[in-house]
């Protein structure tokens, strides 16, 4: 057997990168979302991401409807947390026809707003179990406390997931008579909830050490990416537009805006957590302030008509800045309408992020910016 | 370590706690009065006859377009000696629940509460094997109602339930 000519000992092994696709129908993705990974043996070395396979067109389905039509396909732009979308929709609506909401509305909206919250993140908790390899246990464990207070949103609205319940004004309806009660009862099991899962994953060893150091991203970067919510927080920035631009009654309530120090995963995991805390701590003190009062101002338009002008709302919705930006020419109808979602912008860092980082942690790191594919393609 | 025996001791304290599950083909748990599956026209009991009038409010305020009605005279009308004031009333009615999502918008504009939002199981299984099968006509959207088999709860609109609190 005559020696190949190549074997020599100076010759270089040639290695080639090699492209794997992710998704549209992976698990991982958290709905239909691709990505072309460039990997070299197991680190990544290039992300593409291709998203638009969810895309509806909502903003301008809204264009063609009136205001009150226009709810129903906010609430389906992000649909873990429904109302916090609706709210920034009515808000520009109330902006651009001058209505005062109520006192007692603004309260529940609060009260809500900040339960939808804590659902979303139960959810968050519950998918990155999976992403990080925790199977079952903490997805079930988010499913029962999520539950929980999705049974009440079912009974104040009417819907487990799309409620159409905030209207430009206030309120469609009034909560049920025993509406205190019940959120107590809930902010019961959801703070037994929390508890459950600090001990759960948060001191968990090998939770940490799949998750601490990865993803890392610093401040300066996480601004020039527009990027919002608990991600940017985790790095260091404390931006909260519940604090900077308050909206509804959250000026007048005292929480804290919790901040990161690593800008990891598991800090963007861990800043969940604990906004969670604050979260509950916010609807107790709106409990104790909720008056009787009126749901819709004394003197609302049979038909709603906007002026012309243009405005731009944004609120904080549990993944980020929800803002939007509308345009009225008078009428009853948006000209323009423009979902501007914390979870599009968010994922823009998702390459810088995820590169030199192995291909079990870029579907972490994916997870940690807790996307909503709805609300990226809308 | 010890991290990971006390995520187990939470995992071992759940065997304490009532189970949530509930059973579900088997057990079905009561809805709340203000639960919405999918739309319904009610029937007047006083007077045998349906609410709607077919007056196309809902037709044009529904964001999807999931409605469509048609309108006749009212044989029963006191001026052909029946006993209903209503002049015209409801004709034909589809309702294509496949379409339909669930906003309320029709039960808001109402103007003679003739429709509500279904509040019982039989509005949220409905599996069907034809998409078609989801178009519902005048006859099914009125046998529930008709019947009896639903606790109308119309919405009370931007009134506050200050008084009773």
């Amino acid at each position: 057997m005559v020696a190949s000519p190549q074997a020599t000992p100076e010759h270089e092994f040639e290695t080639q990168d090699l492209l794997i696709n992710v998704g549209p129908q992976h698990p991982s993705t958290h709905g239909v979302f691709r990505m072309v990974l460039t990997i070299d043996g197991e680190v990544v070395k290039d992300v593409v991401p291709y998203i638009g396979y969810l895309h509806r067109g909502a903003e301008k389905l809204c264009e063609t409807m009136d205001f009150r039509q226009g709810i129903g396909f906010m609430d389906r732009t992000e649909y873990l947390a429904a109302h916090n979308a609706e709210l920034s929709y009515v808000m520009a609506v109330e902006a651009l026809a001058g209505l005062e909401v109520p006192e007692r509305a603004q309260w529940i909206r609060t009260i809500l707003c900040e339960l939808n919250r804590l659902s979303s993140h139960f959810m968050f908790l519950g998918a990155f179990g999976i992403d990080v390899g925790v199977f079952g246990t903490p997805f079930i464990y988010a499913w029962r406390e999520r539950e929980a207070i999705i049974d009440l949103f079912e009974e104040i609205s009417g819907d487990r997931m799309m409620y159409a319940y905030f209207r430009p004004g206030g309120l469609a309806w009034d909560v049920p008579l025993n509406f205190k009660e019940r959120v107590r009862e809930v902010l019961k099991s959801t703070r037994q909830g929390i508890r459950d899962f600090d001990e759960l994953l948060t001191q968990n060893e090998i939770f940490r050490a799949r998750t601490e150091g990865i993803g890392y991203i610093s401040a300066e970067d996480a601004i020039d990416w527009g990027m919002s919510g608990p991600s940017i927080r985790a790095s260091g920035v404390p931006l909260d537009v519940r604090r900077d631009e308050p909206y509804l009654k959250y000026a007048e309530l005292d929480f804290d805006v919790i901040v990161g120090e690593n800008g990891d995963v598991f800090d963007r995991y861990y800043c969940r957590m604990l906004e969670m805390h604050e979260s509950v701590k916010i609807i107790e003190q709106c409990l104790e302030r909720l008056q009787p009062g009126l749901i819709v101002p004394d003197k609302m338009p049979r038909m709603l008509r906007a002026a012309p002008g243009e405005v731009y709302i944004r609120t904080e919705a549990p993944r980020g800045e929800y803002g939007i930006y509308m345009v009225s020419k008078g009428g009853n109808r948006p000209y323009r309408l423009k979902v501007r979602s914390a979870c599009l912008s968010n994922l823009q860092a998702l390459r810088q992020m995820s590169v030199d980082q192995y291909i079990a942690d870029a579907i972490i790191v994916l997870g940690s910016i807790d996307i909503v594919l709805s609300e990226v393609d809308r | 370590m010890k991290g990971i025996a006390k995520s187990l001791m939470v995992t071992l304290s759940t065997f304490t706690r009532k189970p949530v599950t509930r059973d579900y083909p088997n057990y079905h748990r009561e809805l709340p009065e203000r639960d919405r599956a999918f739309p319904l026209l009610l029937w007047d009991k006083e007077i045998d006859e349906p609410f709607c009038t077919g007056c196309h409010a809902c037709e044009r305020a529904c964001p999807v377009e999931c409605m469509t009605v048609l309108m006749k005279d009212n044989p029963n009308h006191k001026s052909n000696g029946g006993d209903s004031s209503r002049r015209k009333i409801i004709d034909k009615f589809w309702i294509d629940y496949a379409r339909c999502m669930r906003c309320n918008i029709c039960v808001e504009v109402c103007n003679f509460d003739a429709i509500a939002m279904n509040n019982t199981w039989q509005g949220h299984e409905l599996s069907v094997h034809d998409r078609k099968d989801l178009v519902m006509d005048l006859e099914q959207l009125l046998v529930q109602s008709h019947v009896g088999a639903i606790k109308e709860w119309v919405p009370v609109l931007g009134q506050s339930n200050e008084t009773n609190e």
